[in-house]
Order: structure tokens, then C-alpha cells, then sequence
């Protein structure tokens, strides 16, 4: 109990210096949010020194003088999680963009506060539990049909629970009662949660289902987890951003949230366009649906940039506790990092590495830690994978961020300049990428894809690994100076690169490529290069190998969605051309 | 208002004013000089004992008998119709012996970030008549784009020769350009001035000059005027508005000596850890909104210091730009002109801008196979260099060929040479057609069909 005699909760401003200022006179706790100045715009304790409390502003402060006014609210900072969440669009501290330009008009003024979630808006509530049910915190409830996806209702976890005195049906606003204890607690459809605090569960999984995502080269080659956690760090124009927005789009993920962090206003707006227009491979359903998109873009306050990474989180957890697979991308965790820096700096605190503050590596691993597949508290099973990705400057991965990320993460897929600029995409350089959780996922290849896969994925990487040895000869002495079967191998490998690493984001078809299909079309290479080896045991010249015509009709497959005739037929091409050798 | 003369230090551009009433963060403060010269700051940093003061000019002639007046507002920018057809300084005052701006709107110089639920995904194609950009960059409106380039080459060369040609295709909307120089030379600046009057873009253009020996802090809000007209333009009066800021180096070199008068903690380099979001606060004002008529479309120009890509100037920019047209010094040794080296080129909204309904349907993938040839060419060229000619597969010396050819015709053109997008398109087929049509793997048959100079001449025949 407050043992304090009087609680200060109104102080003035003593400096303020760009997002960071000062007040006195206020009883304040660490991240309590405060509001500053005659405006009330929103800030957070971010450090306590004597008598001055020191916020952080999440709106640009230009005007605000000393002595003006900071009242402590007494909260921290939390995001509001219940039904609507899906297809919103939010600002870094889930003030809902639709809303402010409703009130504010096209641009962002600050001093405007909007409530994450509607308060009006009534939600057709189905209980699952009946009146004497014993329920404990996290336990579910009922549901909502919020889009296509079911909203589950769950007790707060941190409610200690009791047995169900009442329970209605029908609809309801999120601040409406829809269940009510023994004890007397009220349950609402509406839960508020601290984002700096994870969402408890009861036990942590290992993973060992594949986030499938239709990309040939992460499913195929290095594959994430569900509830695992990759970077993907590369120089601009790499395409870290389509990357992202790839797998956001075809990650076989229940739920997605998307968190643009100091990123571009236009492609958040790409990604608010093409979106609704998309559909769900699995249920058709627009991609939209599915969704929680968080915008702070470069130019939005930079306090407000380094919570937004914590907003998108928190929702994801929300959404994993129903024991929904949700895959979280961020785009980029490097703009959240500087934003860390920025304020570090203003706090005059002593620099690490670059400038970036010590602390660093710890948020860094924190909030990867907050991925995982796990057992929620209400026994369902869920999951929060998290893709980060990373800018490191100049594209020199050795910087701080990338190196802290990479200690942590599991799949590491390197993006490289020099694909890109070869417009080979998605430019994932495939001997410096690693995945490390092979091992635990080959079970699932075996028996969802085929025996065959996990063979055949080493003999891939075995060519390439080779070729790479091989070119190096090459940048010497020409590719002619070759042995012949190492000649084959070059033409291997360029099919390997060119049919089944290179796939184009933009083509209807191609842009989501099931696994079945990757796994086709990696057979029907290996069923080139078995045919090519043993043409050239019988005394066939690489030249005639590789002049073949058949194979270089197998990049068409890409583009064709029943692709099975087609891949047929250029087989059996490919066998004829190969028996016509042979006759010669 | 109150006049204090509590000066307690002067360093570099910053003042330090004590025991003032309350004063607002990022105020406009004019500071009177014993000679009566009123020069202009902005607070960087307030509290009830000190106020630091950033000035925009130089500070000869400041010292501690200065008087400093606090305006109470932050910097405003009065903008109206008839800015058009003016040039200013740096810091805003007509300098062309015009009459001053009749303010219709009073404007705050940061401007706000567009909420980016309100804006318009940009997809109106720019052709500039420059088939290195048009042809495997294309601009579209309200991008921003911008020029990598180095001291030496011809950048304002491509800049002027974008600003005369860029147009919408079928479209009679006219462009209004606002140029920005910030620290170029008097001589440079000239050139610019020289273009714009010839062409006639004068008069629908609005120029802030900041010269190399203006003072180097009033760089860091002569952007931010620039891009204030340039949304007032836009987005009040309708104006497709195409905002050319030259030098960004300059900018960033200025924000470097605030950083370092401040004793703030370096990034790398020494340029501020903020400098990312600064600049983002410059590049990012560029957009269409839903429901309103105008766009600002930005080609900010930077030198990068000894030719690296990867100094923190470009590189921050690249982060937040959408792309960049990377100018060559190799190309250029070579006497081609313009000098755009494509491959470490880029734009990120090209495929929102082109294919059917903008350009052609043929586009992205000409593009694409363009791309691959010349990187595949390029590459020999090392490689040509140790083992000699003779030593390459009969396919390599192909695209050896083709990189020869592809500088020779479609990179080189003429600097009053304005190409449409089908002569880029089909110069560019013509050019694939010296490849044997199975190594054009990125094309798909039908427009193979289509398009290749082969069979149009059949088709035609």
C-alpha cells in the first residue's frame, strides 16, 4: 500500500531537448506514462535521477517550454487487445491510423490521443463456458467472429480465477461485461497489457513444424521453424523489405503481424493496397483478414519508433495465447536499434560499440526470447515466429546489431548486393545463410514431402558448395580449362541457381511456390545431372550435354500453376535427347 | 518582446543564453549584433537555466553585449501563389530584387509526417526520356530518387536533363520544380540558373540558393524550406511538384559541425547517431495523398566522399530513399554520357509504375533480361582481363559483346536527347536480339513472340 504522504502526480518541465525531457516535482516509477506539457502529449519514464524524472516524448515536443505541465498517469505504456485488432493499421504506440486521419486530417499533429481499439463498435459474443465452470486466468471462454479468423475471449492472465457466476451471449462492446465470477470479478472482451512485459505461458516447446512460406530457397534450403526466429540482415536495395513482405503475404501462419519500423511511408501504403486484394492460399480468404499492420515511419517520432517493435509483440502473444500460429515480421530492427541510440544518447548516457548503448544486446535477446512455440496457460498450443530484418550500414554485417542479432537467432539468411544487382532474387546468398534447425524439421520433410527431400537438399547444397570452389578455378584459367564431369557440375549448379533458387515475387504463379512443387522441380535437376553423369561415363562431351535444349525449358515451370504435364513432357524430352546421345 | 543580453558562450554556431523566462523548444530567436544586424537561431536545447541557440548565420559579430530576442514560434515559411518564377536564399529572403512574398499561409518549416494511411500508393510512370532510367529505373511520381554521384562527374548534367524532360505520358499536367543548393558554387549554381531560364522552367520553378561560402548551418533548414513550398504547392494548389535538392553532402556535413559544437556522442564517422532520422525527415516529405491532387516527387543529389557507396551519407540515404541512379566514374572515363552505371541502380517502386495500363506490358521483363545480360557481360570483363578472349566459351564472348553494346547504345545518348518509353523498350529488344533467343530465359514466349525484333519483322513482312 502507498505509504507515500502525498502523491505527486502533477510536476513541471524543467528542459526539454528534442523527444527527451525533463520534469521535477513528480513522483514517478519507471515506464509509467506520463503527459507532457499543456498539449498532454504522451511520454515514459525512462530514468529516475533525484528529484528530475526524465521522459521520453512519443510526439515531436517543438514549443513546449519549461514549466509547463506532466502528470503522471500512473500506468505503463500498454496496448489494448480484443476483438478488432485484425486488418488495423497502428502508429508505434497503437493509436489507429484510419482514426487520425479522421480527426487530424493527412498529416500527423500531435496532442491527439485515440484509443487502440473501438469502444462502440459490438462484437456478437459466443460463450464456451456455462455458469458454475471453473475458469482460471488465461482460460478461454468464448469467442468472437472478428473477420474470418475466430476471436477467442479469454480471462486476463493475470486474474486468479474462480467459478463462472454468469456468462451472456450476444452482443456486446468491449467494455461491456460478458461474464462475471463467483468472486464478483468482471471479464470484458477487452485486456490490457503492458508491452514491455511478456505474456505469461505455461511451458515452452521445441519447434519442429517448418513456417512454410512458398519461397524456394527458405523452405527449400534454410527453413524457419514455427516459433523460431531468423534475420535477415542485408544493404539496401537487397531486398530485405520484399523479402519481408513475402513472407507476411505466403507464410502459412494463422495470424501475421507486420511491424514497418522506421521504414518508408509508400511501401506501408504498398502493403495497405495490395493486401485487401491478395487472397490466403489456404482459405482464400483476403490476407487482410489476417493481419495487424504497425506503421512508424522514418519520419514519425523516433520515441514512438522504439515501442512499436513492443507493441507488435505483445499482439502477437495475444493472438498465440488463443493458440493461433502467428509469424511477426519487423522491418527493421536496425531503426529501432538507432532509435535506442538516439535516445541513449540524449540521456548523455557512455556509449558501447558505434555509439549504441550497452544495453543493446540485452533488448536485442529479450525481445527475440518473446518468440517460441509453447503450451499456453489455457492448454492450447500456439506459437510466435519472428523474422527480423537488419540495415546493417554499408552492408558490413560485422556492426554491432547485426553480430548481437546473429548470437541470438536461429536462421540467419544473408542477403547480398551483389545478387541483387545481378537481379537475381530473392537475393539470399545460399552458401553465407545457415539454418539451425534442420536437423529437428527433417522428420517433418520425411513424412510430409518425401523421403527423398532431405537427400536431395544436401546434393543441392553439395553442388554449390562446389561450384563456388570451382569458379574460383574458373576466374583463372577460364571455364574451358575445366575436366569435363566439373564442367557438368557448373551447368548443375547454374540450373540449381537459375530454375530453383531464382523466383520472381511479381509473377502471379511464381511468387508462392508449394512444397510439393519445390520438390519437382529439384528432382527434375537432380534427374538432368543423373542422366548428364552417366552420358559422360558412356563418352558423351559436355559440350553436347550442356547444349541440350529440353532443360531450358524447365524454368517455364515456374510460371505455370498445373505444371505436372508440362514437367512431364519436358522429361521425357529430356530422356529422348539423352537416348539420342547415346545412339550417336 | 524582451530583449536579454545574458550571453554566457559562444561556440561554433551555438549560443548559450542564461536566466531567461520559459522558452519553447525549437523556437525562432533573432539575435541583434552591437551594429544593429539581426542574424537568426533556433533553440536546440531549454531549460529554466539555460537556453541553447543554434544560429543560421555566421556569428561574427555575436558576443556576449549580443541582445537575443525569442520570438515565441517555431520557424514558419510564408508560402503563396506567387513564389513561383522567384529565387530565394537559403534561408527563404528573395534575392532576385523582386518585391517580398505575399504570404497566403504561414507554414511550420519540420512539417508533419503524412500518416501513412492517408497516402496514395504512387504509380504514375515519369518518363524522363533517359532510357537508363526509364527503360530499368523508372521513376514514378511521388518517389523519391535519388543521384549517387562523385565530384567530377556530370550529375547536374542528368539532373537539368530530367527536369526538362520529365513529363507523364498523356497527361497535360505541367510540373513545377523547386530546386534546393545547398553549399554549391556560385559557378554551378549559375549553370542550373543559365538551364532554367533557357527552357523557360523558370517561371514555373522556385529556387533556394545556399552557396558554398553562405554559412554552412542555414543548409540544415534550406531543404526544409524547399520542401514546405514544395507541399504547399502540391498539396494546397495541385502541382505535380519535382524537388531537386543538390548538394546532400553539404547538408550532412553541416549537421556534423552542429553535432560536434553540441560535444554530442558521434556515429559513425563522427556524423550525428541522429542522422538517419534527420534525414528521413527530409526524404520522407515526398508522397501522393488519397484525394488530393498534387505529388512531390524528390531527386535529392549527393557526391559520395571518394567514390564509397558505403559512406554513412549514401548509405543512410539509400536506406530511405526508394532506390538511387548511381552515376559512374568509369562510364564516364569511357566519354559516355550519361554516365549511369545500372547495375548498383535501383528503383524500388518501378514495378507499381510500369507494365500494361503505364508503359508496356514487355517492360519489367526486357528490363529484367537487360539486367541479367549486362551483369553477365560486365563480369567477364574481369575475367576477359587475366585469361584473355580467346580463352571464353563462344556463349561468353556473346554477352562480352552485348555489354559492349549495350553502354555503346542504350546507356549513351545525346543530353538534349529525349527517348520514349517504346524507343527504349525496343531499342532495348534490339539490342537482346544479338543474344540467341534460348539465352533470353527471363522473357516468357508469348511476348518473346511479341516483341523480338524477329519475329515483328515476320509479323510485319
Amino acid at each position: 500500500m502507498e505509504k507515500r504522504k502525498e502523491n505527486r502526480t502533477r510536476g513541471a518541465l524543467k528542459r526539454i531537448s528534442g523527444p527527451v525531457v525533463t520534469a521535477v516535482g513528480l513522483d514517478a516509477h519507471m515506464y509509467d506514462v506520463v503527459k507532457v506539457g499543456n498539449e498532454e502529449l504522451m511520454g515514459e519514464v525512462i530514468k529516475i535521477q533525484g528529484e528530475n524524472v526524465i521522459i521520453q516524448v512519443y510526439e515531436d515536443t517543438a514549443g513546449i517550454r519549461p514549466g509547463e505541465p506532466v502528470e503522471n498517469t500512473g500506468l505503463s505504456l500498454s496496448v489494448e487487445l480484443g476483438p478488432g485488432l485484425l486488418t488495423s493499421i497502428y502508429d508505434g504506440i497503437q493509436r489507429p491510423l484510419e482514426v487520425l486521419v479522421n480527426t487530424m486530417g493527412n498529416f500527423i499533429e500531435r496532442g491527439v490521443s485515440a484509443p487502440g481499439l473501438s469502444h462502440e463498435k459490438k462484437w456478437e459474443f459466443a460463450p464456451t463456458v456455462k455458469k458454475g465452470d471453473e475458469v482460471r486466468g488465461g482460460d478461454i471462454i468464448g469467442t468472437v467472429q472478428e473477420t474470418n479468423i475466430v476471436h477467442k475471449v479469454m480471462v486476463p492472465p493475470t486474474m486468479k480465477g474462480g467459478k463462472v457466476r454468469e456468462i451472456r451471449a450476444g452482443k456486446f462492446t468491449i467494455d461491456e461485461t460478458i461474464c462475471v465470477l463467483e468472486d464478483g470479478s468482471e471479464i470484458t472482451m477487452l485486456q490490457r497489457w503492458p508491452v514491455r512485459v511478456p505474456r505469461p505461458v505455461k511451458e515452452k516447446l521445441n519447434p519442429d513444424v517448418p513456417l512454410i512460406t512458398g519461397q524456394r530457397i527458405l523452405d527449400g534450403l534454410f527453413p524457419i521453424a514455427k516459433g523460431g526466429t531468423a534475420a535477415i540482415p542485408g544493404p539496401f536495395g537487397s531486398g530485405k523489405t520484399v523479402t519481408q513482405q513475402q513472407l507476411a503475404k505466403w507464410s502459412d501462419a494463422e495470424i501475421v503481424v507486420y511491424i514497418g519500423c522506421g521504414e518508408r511511408g509508400n511501401e506501408m501504403t504498398e502493403v495497405l493496397t495490395e493486401f485487401p486484394e491478395l487472397e490466403d492460399p489456404k482459405t482464400g480468404k483476403p490476407l487482410m483478414e489476417r493481419t495487424v499492420l504497425i506503421a512508424n515511419t522514418s519520419n514519425m517520432p523516433v520515441a514512438a519508433r522504439e515501442a512499436s517493435v513492443y507493441t507488435g509483440i505483445t499482439i502477437a502473444e495475444y493472438f498465440r495465447d488463443m493458440g493461433y500460429d502467428v509469424s511477426l515480421m519487423a522491418d527493421s530492427t536496425s531503426r529501432w536499434a538507432e532509435a535506442m541510440r538516439e535516445i541513449s544518447s540524449r540521456l548523455e548516457e557512455m556509449p558501447g560499440e558505434e555509439g549504441y548503448p550497452a544495453y543493446l544486446a540485452a533488448r536485442l535477446s529479450e525481445f527475440y526470447e518473446r518468440a517460441g512455440r509453447v503450451i499456453n496457460l489455457n492448454g492450447t498450443d500456439g506459437s510466435v515466429s519472428v523474422i527480423g530484418a537488419v540495415s546493417p550500414p554499408g552492408g558490413d554485417f560485422s556492426e554491432p546489431v547485426t553480430q548481437n542479432t546473429l548470437r541470438i537467432v536461429k536462421v540467419f539468411w544473408a542477403l547480398d548486393a551483389k545478387l541483387s544487382q545481378r537481379r537475381h532474387f530473392p537475393a539470399i546468398n545460399w552458401l553465407d545463410s545457415y539454418s539451425l534447425y534442420l536437423d529437428r524439421l527433417s522428420e517433418w520433410y520425411d513424412q510430409e514431402v518425401s523421403p527423398e527431400w532431405n537427400p536431395l537438399r544436401t546434393w543441392a547444397m553439395g553442388i554449390l558448395q562446389k561450384e563456388a570452389e570451382l569458379q574460383e578455378i574458373v576466374q583463372l584459367v577460364g571455364s574451358d580449362a575445366l575436366p569435363d564431369e566439373e564442367q557438368i557440375t557448373i551447368e548443375v549448379a547454374r540450373m540449381i541457381r537459375e530454375v530453383f533458387l531464382q523466383q520472381n515475387a511479381y509473377d502471379p504463379v511464381d511468387t508462392f511456390c508449394p512444397m510439393d512443387k519445390q520438390y519437382d522441380m529439384m528432382r527434375a535437376i537432380k534427374h538432368y545431372a543423373d542422366l548428364a553423369r552417366s552420358a559422360q561415363a558412356a563418352g558423351a562431351t559436355p559440350q553436347q550435354i550442356i547444349s541440350m535444349k529440353s532443360k531450358n525449358e524447365l524454368p517455364q515451370i515456374k510460371f505455370i500453376r498445373d505444371y505436372k504435364p508440362e514437367l512431364e513432357k519436358i522429361l521425357k524430352d529430356m530422356e529422348a535427347e539423352f537416348e539420342a546421345l547415346r545412339a550417336v | 518582446m524582451k530583449e536579454y543580453r545574458t550571453v554566457t558562450q559562444i561556440a561554433g554556431p551555438l549560443v548559450f543564453v542564461e536566466k531567461t523566462e520559459p522558452v519553447g523548444y525549437g523556437e525562432l530567436v533573432n539575435i541583434i549584433t552591437a551594429d544593429g544586424t539581426i542574424k537568426r537561431g533556433q533553440v536546440l536545447d531549454t531549460s529554466d537555466e539555460i537556453v541553447v541557440v543554434q544560429v543560421f548565420e555566421a556569428t561574427a559579430g555575436i558576443g556576449r553585449d549580443s541582445g537575443i530576442r525569442f520570438t515565441g514560434e517555431t520557424i514558419k515559411m510564408p508560402v503563396g501563389r506567387d513564389m513561383l518564377g522567384r529565387i530565394l536564399s537559403g534561408g527563404g529572403k528573395p534575392i532576385d530584387g523582386g518585391p517580398e512574398i505575399v504570404p497566403e499561409k504561414r507554414l511550420d518549416i519540420t512539417g508533419a509526417a503524412i500518416n501513412p494511411y492517408a497516402r496514395s500508393s504512387p504509380e504514375d510512370f515519369i518518363q524522363t526520356g533517359i532510357s537508363t532510367i526509364d527503360g530499368m529505373n523508372t521513376l514514378v511520381r511521388g518517389q523519391k530518387l535519388p543521384i549517387f554521384s562523385a565530384s567530377g562527374l556530370p550529375h547536374n548534367d542528368v539532373a537539368l536533363q530530367i527536369a526538362r524532360q520529365a513529363k507523364v505520358p498523356g497527361s497535360k499536367e505541367e510540373f513545377a520544380v523547386v530546386f534546393a543548393a545547398m553549399g554549391i558554387t556560385r559557378e554551378e549554381a549559375n549553370y542550373f540558373m543559365a538551364d532554367f531560364e533557357k527552357t523557360g522552367a523558370l517561371e514555373r520553378s522556385v529556387v533556394f540558393l545556399n552557396l558554398a561560402d553562405d554559412p554552412a548551418v542555414e543548409r540544415t533548414i534550406t531543404p526544409r524550406l524547399a520542401l514546405t513550398t514544395a507541399e504547399y504547392l502540391a498539396f494546397d494548389l495541385g502541382y505535380h511538384v519535382l524537388v531537386i535538392l543538390t548538394d546532400m553532402t553539404n547538408y550532412c556535413e553541416a549537421l556534423r559541425q552542429i553535432g560536434a559544437a553540441r560535444e554530442e556522442v558521434p556515429g559513425r564517422r563522427g556524423y550525428p547517431g541522429y542522422m538517419y532520422t534527420d534525414l528521413a525527415s527530409i526524404y520522407e516529405r515526398a508522397g501522393i495523398i488519397k484525394g488530393v491532387r498534387g505529388s512531390v516527387t524528390q531527386i535529392p543529389i549527393l557526391t559520395m566522399p571518394g567514390d564509397d557507396i558505403t559512406h554513412p551519407i549514401p548509405d543512410l540515404t539509400g536506406y530511405i530513399t526508394e532506390g538511387q541512379i548511381v552515376v559512374s566514374r568509369d562510364l564516364h572515363r569511357k566519354g559516355i554520357y550519361p554516365p549511369i552505371n545500372v547495375l548498383p541502380s535501383l528503383s524500388r517502386l518501378m514495378n507499381l509504375g510500369i507494365g500494361e495500363g503505364h508503359t508496356r506490358e514487355d517492360h519489367k521483363k526486357v528490363s529484367d533480361q537487360l539486367y541479367a545480360a549486362y551483369a553477365e557481360g560486365n563480369d567477364l570483363r574481369g575475367l576477359v582481363a587475366i585469361v584473355g578472349k580467346d580463352a571464353l566459351s563462344e556463349r561468353d564472348r556473346m554477352f562480352l559483346e552485348f555489354a559492349d553494346l549495350f553502354e555503346d547504345r542504350f546507356v549513351r545518348q545525346g543530353l538534349y536527347e529525349d527517348r520514349s518509353i517504346e524507343e527504349t523498350l525496343d531499342l532495348g529488344w534490339e539490342l537482346l536480339a544479338t543474344l540467341p533467343e534460348e539465352q533470353l530465359v527471363r522473357i516468357d514466349r508469348a511476348l518473346i513472340q511479341k516483341y523480338h525484333p524477329k519475329y515483328r519483322k515476320k509479323a510485319e513482312g
